[in-house]
């Protein structure tokens, strides 16, 4: 039940995104990935997602390939992200955002629908209940009932975790979930990020908020320039001379 | 190889309208992301302006078709102004609706002012054809694709040559940016699709003449006009000019060697087949902004 | 209270050609019910998957031409033609589903047209198959076992029929993981795909479904006023679906119908006193004023007043896709 991600590459037109990265991800395991402005984090949550087509390298879970799968073959094998800029269906309200979120979990096809049979009565009801149980999970019982992008920022992400967690994830790649969150909602979204790892799921994680990363994670990959310079413990990343170089050169410019 | 040559002619001088109708299209379309679907209205009008002008007020013809454009500038400003801008954050299918009713609108407004009967638009040159070698051409014909040449050089000069077409860029380019820099956007959208309007509006005074002007015209104009863009790309002006040119060739050569019936499917065929096959046009660009 | 409401709805509908038995009128609520059915197939592709079709014509042009062209030339009795209808129907809205399912927006639009654009081109060109613009007449009125459905009362359940069906299937697409599905392209397709829905499969499906249900709407046109001309094609008809679609709320289930009762009606009503262009004028302009001040239609306007509080999101002004 390893995610692995070897050799992989992308880039766009001439400019390179990700030069040969490799890691694996381990089951049951918080793996943050972490890296400068550009580093190409995102690109590759985009690239092991299927929205995005490597240039070359090989992506597996459980032995399986998933390069040139679309997302929604991906997410049914049971890889599900979430988005660097919030997500949600805008004008429909939590309950039926997560209710949608369901969708690999129930499987009445249009012959059952347009048939009405009583198997899909009860499929919905039990989809319903699903839905109390993940909205309650992540705190917005609340807001069961309330258009979702009426909600406040730090709110929209939660949905936007909840949808995530309705496609019933095995591994669950997580892009800056903290971003623009004051540091209370950072400290609920930890607490659920390993609450969520208590069930069984993996997680993997792109977040610029080092206190966090360092807090939660197990194992910290570093890119920077579209490569993997460490990886390690967040102790061994934090001692780590190229990190350092690294977040420092960043910060100051090429030296 | 004779009738070849003439099929050529004449897809010249149909495609430089085509070209004009695309050039405003994609303008319009490129820069401030409406879907215009009142273009062909825009070609419409301009037919009715030059008949009006020719016809009824005893213009001649280069001042008719100088009515043409001003009224169409002036009408496409008053859309943007008053339609187009208080909807500049909403999406694309919102414009899109708007200019769907704003298109139906117009026709049957044309259809009401003018009757549906077609009209002929009268014009000063002789009707007998000249002859060049295998090739006959009125010389009615000939005046049009030098104006239609001279108008799509215009656009150009227009385009590279002056400020407003440098904020027209810019904004094309990157249109928040552009607004740091000091573009005033309002001003660019309403001078972008006052310009589109009014090169529609010429091409609808220059082919009325050659055609007949009737109320449903501009629902092929339209077509005609987006077949361009979709061929020249997106916001292209070189893809414009050549796309529009091809489509006349290609319908004069449809309808001379396949079947006079499809002339206009050629058209849908295209737009089918090129967005099919390759979305962003055939001359696309790389740095194209969608 | 909205059961009560809906069970006189249902009673005033079934006995209405007791109460209305003007053939007139009849001939108005018949053709409000065939423009129901359109409406309602439109609403499933623009109003829940978000995706505008302005080819729709094509799908209702080709069930009209195919019931018609069985029943005259292959002397097929109206049910399976109808039948034949639906499917060639499908058949064109899988292949525009297919073909267009890397197309949104504007683009989506355009292929739409052009598709249409093509099969009216085929309807007046084709003069063997389809008797050219001068169209084909004669087209026999359908039976039910022993019965003609000649008159117009027996039209009126007819039609009213399909109605049921069109607004049965639609309520249960839309209430299922299916519309569902639908839904969430029109909102956010990156994330829908995230979950797990398979863009490729619920689009062609909307398509499929949509197409069917117009081809419905074609075939009963054509058995009805017994003659299928290249008219069919008219965009005008296209504009009406979509004029219906957005006024009465596209996205909900009740919208599509109540827009095309009033579309149907209030064009009659005003027939005395305005011409057809005048009302294609006032068409586009309502279009326009509908974008402006009702972006949501009707039947949303009317639930949120009542329910005191406005299920609108901010910013929402038209939630298209």
């Amino acid at each position: 039940m390893t995610l692995s991600v070897s050799d992989l590459a992308v880039s766009f037109g001439g400019v390179t995104a990700l030069d040969g990265v490799s890691f694996a991800v381990r089951p049951g395991s918080i793996t943050s990935v972490i890296g400068p402005n550009g580093a190409g984090k995102t690109t590759a949550f985009n690239a092991i997602t299927g929205y995005l087509r490597p240039t070359g390298g090989r992506i597996t879970y459980d032995g399986a390939a998933l390069s040139g799968l679309r997302p929604s073959a991906i997410a049914r094998r049971g890889i599900v992200r979430t988005f660097q800029r919030t997500s949600i269906f805008p004008s429909l309200s939590v309950a039926d955002n997560v209710l949608t979120g369901l969708h690999l979990r129930s499987t009445a096809g249009f012959f059952d629908v347009l048939a009405g049979r009583r198997r899909l009565t009860a499929e919905e009801s039990s989809l319903a209940a699903d839905a109390d149980g993940i909205i309650a999970f992540v705190g917005l019982g609340h807001r069961h009932d309330e258009i979702a992008s009426a909600l406040p920022y730090g709110e929209q992400r939660l949905v936007e975790l909840a949808l995530a967690l309705a496609a019933r994830p095995r591994v669950l790649l997580l892009d800056e979930p903290g971003a623009g969150m004051t540091g209370v909602e950072k400290t609920v979204v930890s607490e659920l990020i390993r609450k969520v790892r208590e069930q069984g799921v993996t997680i993997l994680l792109v977040e610029h908020d080092m206190r966090m990363v360092m807090g939660i994670s197990d194992t910290v990959i570093v890119l920077n320039h579209g490569r993997v310079i460490a990886e390690g413990t967040p102790g061994e990343i934090q001692a780590h001379p190229d990190v350092i170089r690294a977040y420092l050169g960043a910060q100051h410019g090429p030296a | 190889m004779d009738q070849l040559l003439q099929h050529l002619v004449n897809g010249l001088v149909l495609g430089g309208t085509y070209a004009l109708l695309g050039i405003g299209l994609t303008l319009i379309f490129g820069l401030m992301n409406v879907v215009n679907f009142a273009h062909g209205e825009f070609y419409t009008l301009g037919a009715y302006v030059a008949f009006a002008g020719i016809a009824l007020a005893g213009l001649n013809f280069n001042l008719a078709i100088l009515a043409a454009i001003v009224v169409g500038a002036a009408l496409g400003w008053l859309c943007e102004v008053t339609l187009l801008r208080p909807l500049r954050n909403e999406s694309i299918d919102t414009t899109m609706l708007v200019m769907i009713g704003v298109w139906i609108a117009m026709q049957n407004g044309e259809l009401l002012v003018w009757g549906g009967v077609a009209k002929s638009i009268p014009h000063p040159y002789p009707t007998a054809p000249l002859v060049m070698g295998p090739v006959a051409i009125a010389p009615l014909r000939i005046i049009v694709l030098v104006l239609a040449v001279g108008l799509i050089a215009s656009s150009w000069l227009l385009i590279h040559q002056t400020k407003l077409g440098r904020a027209m860029r810019a904004t094309f380019q990157d249109r928040d940016t552009a607004a740091l820099m000091g573009v005033s956007i309002g001003r660019v959208h309403a001078a972008t699709f006052a310009f589109g309007s009014a090169l529609a509006s010429a091409a609808g005074a220059l082919l009325g003449p050659v055609f007949l002007a009737y109320p449903s015209m501009g629902d092929l104009a339209s077509l005609k006009a987006f077949s361009v863009v979709i061929l020249g790309g997106l916001g292209n002006l070189t893809g414009a000019t050549v796309g529009g040119l091809l489509l006349g060739i290609a319908e004069e050569l449809g309808a001379g060697y396949i079947s006079s019936g499809y002339r206009d499917a050629v058209g849908f065929v295209i737009i089918i087949l090129v967005l099919l096959l390759r979305p962003s046009g055939l001359f696309a660009r790389q740095e194209r902004i969608g | 209270m909205r059961a009560l409401g809906r069970g006189l709805l249902a009673a005033a509908l079934v006995t209405l050609p007791l109460w209305l038995a003007d053939p007139y009128y009849l001939h108005v609520a018949i053709m409000a019910g065939i423009f129901g059915v359109l409406a309602l197939s439109l609403n499933l592709l623009l109003g829940y998957a978000g995706q505008l079709s302005l080819g729709h014509a094509a799908f209702f042009g080709i069930g009209a031409y195919t019931s018609a062209l069985l029943t005259l030339k292959c002397l097929w009795s109206f049910w399976p033609a109808l039948a034949a209808a639906i499917a060639l129907a499908a058949a064109a809205g899988w292949l525009i589903g297919r073909l267009a399912l890397k197309l949104r927006g504007a683009y989506f639009v355009l292929v739409t047209i052009s598709f249409a654009g093509v099969i009216s081109l085929v309807s007046v060109n084709w003069i063997e198959l389809t008797n050219g613009p001068l169209g084909l007449p004669g087209v026999p009125a359908p039976d039910l076992g022993p019965w003609s459905l000649r008159t117009k009362p027996a039209y009126y359940y007819l039609v009213l029929s399909g109605v049921a069906l069109s607004y049965a299937v639609c309520r249960r697409l839309v209430r299922s993981r299916i519309g569902r599905a639908f839904v969430a392209l029109r909102e956010n397709e990156p994330l829908a795909e995230s979950i797990g829905v398979d863009v490729t499969h619920y689009l062609v499906l909307a398509a499929v479904v949509s197409a069917a249900m117009a081809g419905l709407g074609g075939s009963l046109y054509a058995h009805y006023t017994r003659f299928v001309s290249p008219e069919v094609f008219l965009f005008t008809y296209t504009v009406t679906m979509v004029i219906m679609v957005i006024a009465g709320g596209k996205g909900t289930l009740a919208g599509p119908l109540v827009g095309a009762v009033l579309f149907t009606v209030l064009p009659e009503a005003l027939r005395a006193a305005a011409s057809w262009q005048w009302q294609m004028l006032a068409y586009g302009l309502l279009l326009v004023l509908l974008v402006f001040f009702l972006p949501r239609g009707i039947v949303p306007q009317i639930v949120a007043s009542f329910s005191g509080h406005p299920r609108s999101a901010p910013g929402s002004r038209a939630p298209l896709r």
